[in-house]
């Protein structure tokens, strides 16, 4: 009997529905892509059962890292259209007798993350190229009662916008005290409702068990 | 698809020009996409961070003459926060050194302070769990927007749960604090604050803790 030959098939994969599938999912990535903005310090925050979002703009953020330091960030990332981060850092200047360029306060809007400088290194922070380059100068924000100068940003902020909101992220092992001063602080500053920052955690409640 | 429509054959000797092939080779665009996949995926934030909203009282100044509100000591419960993701209550006021209240202790498990809570504020979470529900089956017809409004007025209207005050021991944990402020929104608790701890109740606090340090020594 003759065998049955089989006709030689091309070793060549149409990848046509492949490359469909992947642009299909690559345009899905592009438009839901809200880009995760840059921390100068890893916070883990706790979980809570709160579902509402945090707003993209129109906040100012005191960061709690685990090491009790401060840190503070103004919008999301990097600057809107307003330009609150220029003009805040030029009040900033202007309180602390620094001068600030034209070239410095742009990079300051440029660095679309949170910052905890002393003022006073502010200018070396800013020549620095890149997070590895300004870590040295991130010592957190001073914020006891003779050189209290997260009480300063805050007063800023608040000038330059007055509708600004304020929400607090911290790490869920920052020790109270230091919360209890920043909480202190903002009353002061006469900010009575805080956002704070956590992360969704599902809980069912019912009262079936004490009954 | 891409098809090349073969050509007519000419005349004469020409020599047709060599065909290519009508398949172009998707390899490296897959390679590509693959590369911009992955990017996207990992830098895209799936979970938003969520808020949760907290109003304290506005700080009274030491040259203000103002009184701090006073509230009915049958309904206030004190929270304390202790160390080691340890819960201190005690309901009532603290105000004779020689008599302190016991301090209880429990946790931030499902049976630990949620069920103190639950218990004291049954009333307004029920009310508040059967409005939920009869939102949910369409008994009540009032539109989404509004069903938080009916929620804190229900809560405003309460006068029989507790007024919750949260204290905070100085070796306490900000993950703590969100908890505690957490479970006052799972159990509906109406009223709550969070105040400074009085010397007598630091006082207390230590003692229970040194206490139960003393107390286990012992059994080792």
């Amino acid at each position: 009997m003759p065998k049955i030959k089989l006709p030689a098939k091309s070793p060549r994969i149409d990848m046509t529905p492949m490359v469909d599938l992947f642009s299909v999912l690559l345009i899905f990535f592009v438009l839901t892509a809200t880009v995760r903005p840059q921390e100068a310090a890893p916070v883990d925050v706790p979980f809570s059962v709160s579902e509402k979002h945090v707003p993209d703009a129109n906040i100012m953020t005191v960061i709690l890292s685990k090491d009790n330091r401060v840190y503070f960030n103004v919008d999301n990332g990097p600057d809107t259209i307003l330009q609150y981060r220029q003009h805040i850092l030029n009040e900033m200047g202007v309180r602390y007798g620094i001068e600030f360029t034209p070239q410095e306060l742009r990079k300051f809007a440029d660095i679309n993350c949170s910052f905890g400088v002393p003022i006073q290194e502010m200018k070396n922070f800013l020549k620095a190229r890149n997070m590895r380059e300004r870590e040295p100068y991130e010592t957190g924000i001073p914020i006891d009662s003779t050189d209290n100068q997260l009480a300063m940003w805050i007063l800023c902020t608040r000038q330059v916008n007055p509708a600004v909101q304020a929400c607090i992220k911290g790490d869920a092992d920052t020790e109270f005290p230091i919360v209890r001063e920043v909480l202190d602080i903002l009353q002061d500053k006469n900010v009575n409702r805080f956002n704070l920052i956590t992360s969704l955690e599902v809980i069912e409640v019912t009262e079936e068990k004490n009954e | 698809m891409a098809e090349i429509a073969s050509e007519e054959p000419q005349k004469g000797g020409k020599k047709q020009p060599k065909k290519l092939p009508a398949h172009v080779d998707m390899t490296p665009m897959v390679d590509l996409m693959c590369i911009l996949i992955t990017f996207f995926m990992l830098t895209t934030a799936f979970n938003k961070p969520k808020i949760m909203e907290i109003v304290l009282p506005e700080k009274i100044r030491k040259n203000e003459n103002i009184e701090p509100p006073k509230i009915a000591k049958s309904r206030t419960l004190n929270i304390i926060l202790g160390p080691d993701d340890k819960v201190f209550w005690y309901p009532g006021i603290a105000d004779d050194p020689d008599n302190p209240p016991p301090l209880r202790e429990t946790d931030f498990s499902a049976d630990g302070i949620r069920q103190v809570l639950l218990e004291r504020n049954r009333a307004l979470f029920r009310k508040v769990s059967q409005f939920n529900e009869d939102v949910i089956s369409g008994k009540i017809d009032i539109p989404r927007d509004s069903v938080q409004n009916a929620i804190t007025q229900l809560k405003r209207e309460d006068d029989t749960g507790p007024i919750v005050l949260i204290k905070a021991y100085k070796k306490a944990k900000y993950g703590n604090f969100v908890d505690i402020i957490d479970e006052m929104s799972i159990c509906d608790i109406a009223r709550y604050t969070f105040v400074d701890l009085s010397w007598l109740e630091e006082e207390i606090v230590e003692n229970t803790i040194n206490a139960r340090a003393g107390a286990q020594s012992n059994q080792n």
